[in-house]
């Protein structure tokens, strides 16, 4: 089948149906489902909404605000990935500690700490350990490593996030109407499609070409039209029922299931993870903990409900006023796979709103 | 954050791997995927191979990005390259 005859099969599957939600959970789809203008081909009565699939957008303003504390003082070197630097903290950015002076390291694997860490050895190296089930297992791969190399100035900063959990939160939310998903291909590769097994609704594992994401769109639609709810694999290429076996034991080695907080949601059971007990060495909140100014932060942002899919970016009044790309004030502006953000590059004039 | 690509590994020393994709090698730490063999192709996120990946369905994403670089149509997704 080609794209033209998937594309007529999504239609006729639409077809005479009332108005259905698809729902994807990955930032790094959010930005391909622009780029390839899936939006504007799909039928009117089917619309895609974009949930909390960037954990830089989901990363809160506490965690932020620690990492700038750490980042300040003087015998800190902050490792992270580049699109932390501008996520705003409830006063400042890790961009705008950087500019201050501090010490901040932009890296591409975490890997590269334990380089930075030999090289300074009269500095304390952290990591920031931000991501989902992709990029979870890296950290704890790092941290068993700087073990095994006797490193004893690396440490991890930890907000990691884990999707199942926050899918199951978002079912069971009463303000949430979606019909269907599309499951982030690259988290499946880690956990496996059966890890989301639990879900109640229509699924698809989507990869990350447009004609994969079509092809996991129709998978979804003709489950909805059959009456069934199961998650179909449609990322055979990578994704497999069990995952990689390797990189859940590693993790689950080094860390354990926490209780975490979102941004824009609230405290959700289960949803995150936290370094353990045996590691605490590795756990730089436990060896030097620093104290932080729990502020409140009152604006218009509504980055919250963009993250729950209840309300589209432009239903915020500070979307491309004075909230844009280059000065933020919501996590999903700054990151180039937030939502918000995406809805900025590639929305205006391109398609109806 | 999560950007991941194909890559072929060209040697392995230990749980490191040099990895190849369009000509240009880096290394990848094999610590999560310890059964990645030299040849086999594999996907990278952040400096690690996360897993396998099947040759057949790796063509089908090259072909895919020729034909968005403007290659003619080759590639039909249920029965794969056309030859």
């Amino acid at each position: 089948m080609d794209t033209s005859e998937l594309i007529k099969k999504i239609n006729r599957l639409a077809e005479g149906k009332k108005k259905l939600r698809i729902m994807e959970v990955c930032g790094t789809h959010t930005v391909a489902i622009f780029r390839a203008g899936i939006r504007q081909i799909l039928p009117d009565n089917v619309e895609l909404v974009s949930g909390p699939g960037c954990p830089v957008c989901v990363t809160n303003d506490d965690y932020i605000d620690t990492a700038i504390a750490y980042a300040l003082e003087e015998n800190f070197i902050v490792a992270t990935f580049g699109d932390m630097l501008k996520v705003p903290g409830s006063r400042s950015s890790l961009a705008a500690a950087q500019a201050q002076g501090s010490n901040i390291k932009v890296i591409y694997s975490p890997l590269d700490c334990i380089k930075i860490a030999q090289d300074n050895p009269n500095k304390k190296i952290i990591f920031l350990a931000v991501g989902f089930e992709t990029t979870a297992p890296t950290a704890a791969a790092t941290v068993l490593s700087a073990q095994a190399k006797g490193l004893k100035n690396l440490f991890m900063l930890s907000a990691q996030k884990l999707v199942p959990p926050v899918l199951k939160f978002l079912l069971n939310s009463p303000d949430f109407r979606v019909d269907g998903f599309l499951l982030p291909g690259h988290v499946a590769v880690v956990i496996g499609a059966d890890a989301f097994n639990f879900l109640s609704i229509p699924s698809a594992v989507a990869g990350f070409e447009a004609e994969e994401i079509l092809l996991a769109i129709a998978s979804v639609l003709e489950q909805i039209d059959n009456g069934r709810a199961e998650v179909a694999n449609k990322y055979p290429a990578v994704v497999t029922a069990a995952g990689n076996v390797t990189a859940q034991k590693i993790l689950s080695r080094v860390y354990e299931v926490a209780d975490s907080e979102w941004r824009g949601m609230e405290l959700i059971p289960n949803s995150g993870l936290r370094i353990r007990e045996e590691f605490a060495k590795f756990d730089i909140e436990q060896v030097e903990p620093v104290k932080i100014e729990k502020v409140k932060k009152k604006n218009a942002c509504r980055c919250g409900e963009v993250l729950r899919g209840l309300v589209n970016p432009t239903q915020c009044p500070l979307f491309g006023k004075a909230c844009t790309p280059s000065r933020a004030v919501g996590a999903c502006m700054v990151s180039v796979e937030g939502v918000c953000a995406a809805w900025y590059k590639y929305g205006s004039n391109n398609f109806r709103w | 954050m999560c950007l991941a690509f194909p890559a072929k590994v060209l040697e392995v020393e230990g749980d490191l791997a040099t990895v190849e994709r369009s000509g240009v090698k880096r290394k990848a730490s094999l610590m999560l995927l310890p059964e990645a063999k030299v040849g086999d192709y594999v996907l990278i996120h952040a400096g690690f191979a996360m897993q396998v990946i099947d040759e057949q369905e790796l063509k089908i994403r090259d072909a895919l990005v020729a034909e968005m670089n403007g290659a003619p149509r080759s590639v039909n997704l249920e029965l794969g390259i056309r030859n």
